[in-house]
């Protein structure tokens, strides 16, 4: 479109040229421009949206992950210290964290599992309604860490439960959880309506 | 802070009390007979000018001849300290008699003791293991433990 560019060089000539556009624009106007999008459907030009059902829902899934937080040791610090102001971890869809299974969607296992609260843990995941995930977070949920060869620790977590993500250090850094729950992001992308672990296959 | 008491003697009162229950008692211990531990707790507490009502740790260790039960008692009123001890001789079949009648802190701590060393609290009301699960084979944190 051309743009209309009177030469003017005082305030009240710029005055008059706004005042004979306007009345171009009065005397020329006859009827409205018709609306492009005028041919379809009234409920389809409000509502329409181009997607596969798959990447729907699975984006909605990814942006909604209600954590259930199982901190059993000092890991448990930094994932309090990732859902405070300053690592933010309600960017991604994680605001609300639930202390009840029934309403979470990914177990954030933050410390040491004792044998003797393997079952509890194990009961925990059960509650978990599906599509459910897990995040084993620090040396000890990883593989048992320093206490690996004890007689009452959990050699690694996956002993009781699948685990979707593992996150390394002694405590891992917020940095790190958050280099997980990317990854755990990138891995419910893939999955599908009926299939949500899709890369269990 | 409380102030520890003169051990050496504490363990004359107490032997005066009841006789023949103290091994040794010297400026820096004193271990008591096991089986006059329960005439002995109740006297700590008890008798006035001792009155320890409070027991604040109670734990055991494992010298691979004898067992050595340690009981750190705080006199609340008096603001005194003591600390107790005991020996339990042999590997099998260990007992002791139970203190939780007379203090109830002792509850969790001997089930623990019993759990890691093995050694069973006669008169205890409910004496199972804490931090295993029924059924684990041997007692962790005895030395011969594999």
């Amino acid at each position: 479109m051309e743009i209309i560019r009177p030469d003017v060089s005082t305030p009240q000539e710029a005055d008059l040229a706004d005042g004979k556009l306007i009345n171009s624009f009065n005397d020329n106007f006859t009827s409205a421009y018709p609306d492009p999008d005028k041919w379809l459907d009234e409920e389809i030009h409000r509502n329409i949206l181009l997607t596969t059902v798959d990447a729907a829902v699975a984006w909605a899934r990814q942006r909604s992950i209600f954590p259930l937080i199982f901190g059993t040791a000092c890991c448990a610090f930094e994932m309090i210290a990732a859902s405070g102001p300053r690592f933010d971890l309600p960017r991604f869809g994680m605001d609300i964290i639930r202390f009840s299974p029934r309403q979470a969607d990914v177990m954030l296992i933050t410390g040491t599992i004792t044998w003797k609260m393997a079952p509890a843990a194990r009961m925990i995941y059960d509650q978990m309604p599906e599509p459910k995930w897990v995040i084993a977070v620090g040396a000890c949920a990883v593989s048992g860490g320093t206490f690996r060869e004890s007689y009452s620790v959990v050699p690694g977590v996956n002993c009781i439960m699948p685990v979707d993500v593992y996150v390394p250090g002694c405590p891992p850094r917020p940095e790190a959880m958050i280099h997980g729950i990317n990854k755990l992001h990138a891995k419910i992308v893939k999955g599908t309506i009926d299939n949500p672990n899709l890369s269990l296959k | 802070m409380t102030v520890a008491v003169n051990t050496e003697e504490t363990g004359k009162r107490i032997a005066e009390a009841i006789p023949g229950s103290v091994v040794s008692s010297d400026k820096g211990s004193l271990i008591v007979d096991s089986k006059a531990l329960a005439q002995i707790a109740d006297f700590l507490k008890n008798t006035p000018g001792m009155e320890f009502d409070y027991l604040t740790v109670l734990t055991a260790a494992d010298y691979l001849d004898y067992f050595e039960v340690v009981y750190r008692l705080v006199s609340l009123k008096n603001n005194q300290s003591l600390i107790l001890k005991t020996r339990v001789y042999g590997r099998e079949n260990l007992s002791l008699p139970s203190v939780t009648p007379v203090w109830r802190a002792a509850y969790y701590q001997e089930r623990e003791i019993f759990d890691l060393l093995g050694i069973k609290f006669e008169g205890h009301p409910d004496l199972r293991r804490l931090l295993l699960w029924e059924g684990f084979n041997g007692h962790p944190l005895r030395r011969d433990y594999l």
